[in-house]
């Protein structure tokens, strides 16, 4: 009897884009009338029906055996959620169709349905039952949730007046009690602070060698390679490549080298934030970059070689006082670098600006970064008048390169500086 | 553990309401309907209080200007009685239909990330109403010992009749409302003005025989008419029930509650893609 877990055969889910797009608010479709008013006129020329037409998955075959533990990897909107979505029954799919052999816990985002009202204890019972699990069963194993979070104290206050990391811990630690034989996981991982994510790992390496089913799905490719044998990588909807976890998460490292890593003009003016203008515009983001140490486009960096950021502007007067500020964040915002091109006295001359094309560079050094993806961020400031934000623009993933790293470990710290080691023998025994 | 499978494509044909796995999930109704009741009267100074003090002061209103004012007959009872009676029942109604058609929109998040048959988020609206229900009918007895009443000992049989076909109707009712508004969120100004103005075309400050017989089959179609009417034949414990406009109330009802239950499981597919 060596029927597959989970089955799926040509499995596809279309979504109407035009449909999502009459959401928008009336605001949004008068503004679109005045600015054009006979783009209906025309619309209607070409036929009604021009619809969008996205295949979020298309066509995917996959046979998951019982026991196996399954990385899914891909780029954001590959169809990684979606097809977590649709396995777990949340959505519904367009064609093919999923068979499941087990009870199924799927857990794509800690802490829903958690009631800000509702006290440690109630919100146990409620987010427990909601994800599958009978009311004796969370009897039985509340105080193993308790003690796990690690909230005990607090067990009879409401959740709106925890913090935002013991509300994960707690949402994490009902989860993570859950006793499917099918597990559905997504990016779980990447909240709360490093402590709580290494005991995540360590209780989902615990269940993925309890003989259970899982499908993980992470951008975390150190998590993935921990815990999985096999990895799936999805691209646009479909499946590129699947097999064992090495080859796979290497072929997508390497994928990524080639991908875009700048964002111009036009992407730029959809995604600035924050912008403080007292009269016209007095500066223009034209691109951001990120190169390696050969100045080739980059976002996929050893750990061992430097990043830089380039930054691309127009000043279109003269301006007295010009500030260039780098940012590397982590998933959650917080910041991991700062760097300001006033730092250093020698760009301090150049705070004065006339009126031209000017690209900054900024050289982050090699040897400092953890095994993780980063997140670029930049403001540029003409100080007191104009402030142009960008936040999270750009990512970059780092692969450490220490000297053996065979039994690396899986949780990384976010930095991870070559230091200085020496190690001298004080006295010789036998 | 048993072999379970599972087969996920997409639907097509006539639809079934799924009472099984509903009842595999009842725990979770009973967990909605828990959190609901729990969180309903938090940080609030009177709380439950609530429930008492708003047909009651509907209850002086009406009685001040329907009953004194427009000298409305109310069917040999007192006309406090009269009224407080119909409008714990219509209270009801309407908040299991309010309360089950934002029910959807206002739990997203949960609808989006974790799977269990929708039909137990609008259906345990129900249950959360009867609290109040509850509540507000126990003032109806004090009022009964304070006029001296004596209702008909035949109430303990028909009560929860009535109470049923409160139920199908308002959930039926509220299961449309509930899929049709994570479409159309105009449901949310729509329902509300529905209910305000269907209080006049429900027999609840008034008695049906006020109107003439030509016309009272139009309202007797509104399933509230005919439990109203019943629950002041059984308080006042005169005359006989209406059986005729009970049974369309019953019929109604049902059909109701076929309808919007069969609306919701037909549109339900995409809820966690639009919502």
């Amino acid at each position: 009897m060596h029927k597959a877990a989970i089955q799926i055969k040509g499995l596809s889910k279309k979504y109407n884009i035009s449909h999502q797009r009459n959401y928008l608010a009336l605001r949004d479709s008068l503004e679109g009338l005045l600015k054009n008013p006979f783009a209906f006129l025309k619309r209607k020329n070409k036929g009604l029906l021009e619809k969008e037409v996205f295949w979020a998955l298309k066509d995917i075959c996959l046979e998951i055996k019982k026991g196996e533990v399954v990385g899914i990897i891909g780029r954001n909107g590959a169809g990684k959620t979606t097809f977590l979505k649709i396995i777990s029954r949340i959505t519904c799919p367009t064609q093919g169709e999923v068979i499941l052999r087990g009870r199924v816990g799927s857990l794509l985002e800690v802490g829903t349905g958690f009631h800000p009202e509702l006290t440690g204890r109630e919100n146990i019972y409620f987010n427990g039952s909601i994800l599958g699990m009978r009311k004796k069963e969370i009897d039985k194993k509340f105080d193993q949730i308790v003690e796990f979070s690690g909230v005990e104290k607090f067990l009879d206050t409401p959740v709106k007046r925890f913090s935002s990391g013991m509300q994960v811990r707690l949402a994490f630690s009902v989860a993570a009690h859950l006793d499917p034989e099918i597990l559905l996981v997504d990016e779980v991982l990447a909240v709360g602070d490093a402590q709580f994510q290494k005991k995540c790992l360590g209780k989902m390496k615990d269940v993925s060698q309890g003989g259970r089913t899982v499908l993980f799905v992470s951008h975390n490719m150190t998590a993935v390679r921990n815990l999985c044998k096999r990895t799936v990588l999805l691209e646009s909807g479909r499946v590129a490549m699947d097999g064992p976890t090495e080859l796979v998460t290497a072929a997508y490292l390497d994928q990524n080298l080639s991908l875009k890593g700048f964002v111009d003009e036009k992407e730029i003016s959809g995604k600035l934030e924050g912008v403080v203008r007292r009269r016209n515009p007095t500066i223009l983001l034209k691109k951001v970059t990120l190169l390696n140490s050969q100045g080739a486009l980059c976002n996929a960096f050893r750990s061992d070689e430097p990043v830089v950021v380039s930054v691309l502007y127009e000043c279109l007067e003269d301006i007295a006082d010009l500030r260039v500020v780098v940012q590397v964040v982590d998933e959650d915002n917080n910041p991991v670098i700062i760097s300001q091109n006033s730092d250093r006295e020698e760009e301090s001359e150049l705070y004065l600006r006339k009126r031209g094309l000017y690209e900054s560079f900024c050289l982050i050094p090699a040897n400092l970064f953890g095994q993780r993806r980063f997140y670029i961020s930049v403001h540029l400031l003409n100080l007191k008048i104009e402030h142009l934000i960008l936040n999270k623009i750009l990512s970059f993933d780092v692969n450490f390169q220490g000297y053996n790293l065979q039994h690396g470990e899986w949780a990384e710290s976010i930095l991870r500086p070559m230091l200085d080691w020496k190690t001298m023998l004080r006295e010789a025994r036998g | 553990m048993s072999e379970n499978n599972l087969v996920i494509s997409p639907r097509r044909g006539w639809v079934n309401i799924g009472i099984k796995e509903l009842w595999r999930y009842r725990e979770v109704i009973y967990f909605f309907v828990w959190r609901d009741i729990k969180v309903r009267y938090k940080q609030t100074l009177i709380g439950v209080l609530w429930a008492l003090f708003q047909p009651l002061v509907a209850m002086l209103i009406f009685t001040v200007f329907f009953g004194r004012f427009a000298r409305i007959p109310s069917a040999d009872m007192p006309y406090p009685v009269f009224v407080y009676t119909g409008l714990v029942l219509w209270n009801y109604f309407s908040f299991v239909l309010t309360h089950a058609s934002e029910s959807m929109v206002s739990n997203s998040g949960i609808i989006q990330k974790i799977y269990f048959p929708r039909l137990a988020i609008p259906l345990s609206s129900c249950f959360i109403g009867m609290v109040d229900f509850a509540i507000s009918f126990i003032l109806l007895f004090g009022m009964m010992i304070y006029y001296r009443f004596l209702p008909s000992i035949e109430i303990i049989i028909y009560l929860p009749l009535l109470i049923g076909i409160t139920m199908l109707a308002s959930a039926g009712l509220g299961c449309f409302f509930a899929a049709l508004n994570v479409k159309y969120r105009d449901v949310r100004y729509a329902v509300p003005f529905l209910i305000q103005m269907s209080l006049f075309l429900t027999p609840v400050i008034y008695p049906l025989s006020m109107l003439s017989e030509k016309y009272r089959w139009v309202l007797l179609l509104n399933p509230m008419s005919g439990v109203i009417e019943t629950s002041r034949v059984l308080i006042s414990g005169k005359g006989p029930i209406d059986w005729p406009a009970l049974s369309i109330s019953i019929l109604v009802s049902i059909l109701l509650f076929a309808w919007g239950v069969a609306y919701f499981r037909k549109t339900e597919d995409y809820f966690a893609d639009i919502i």
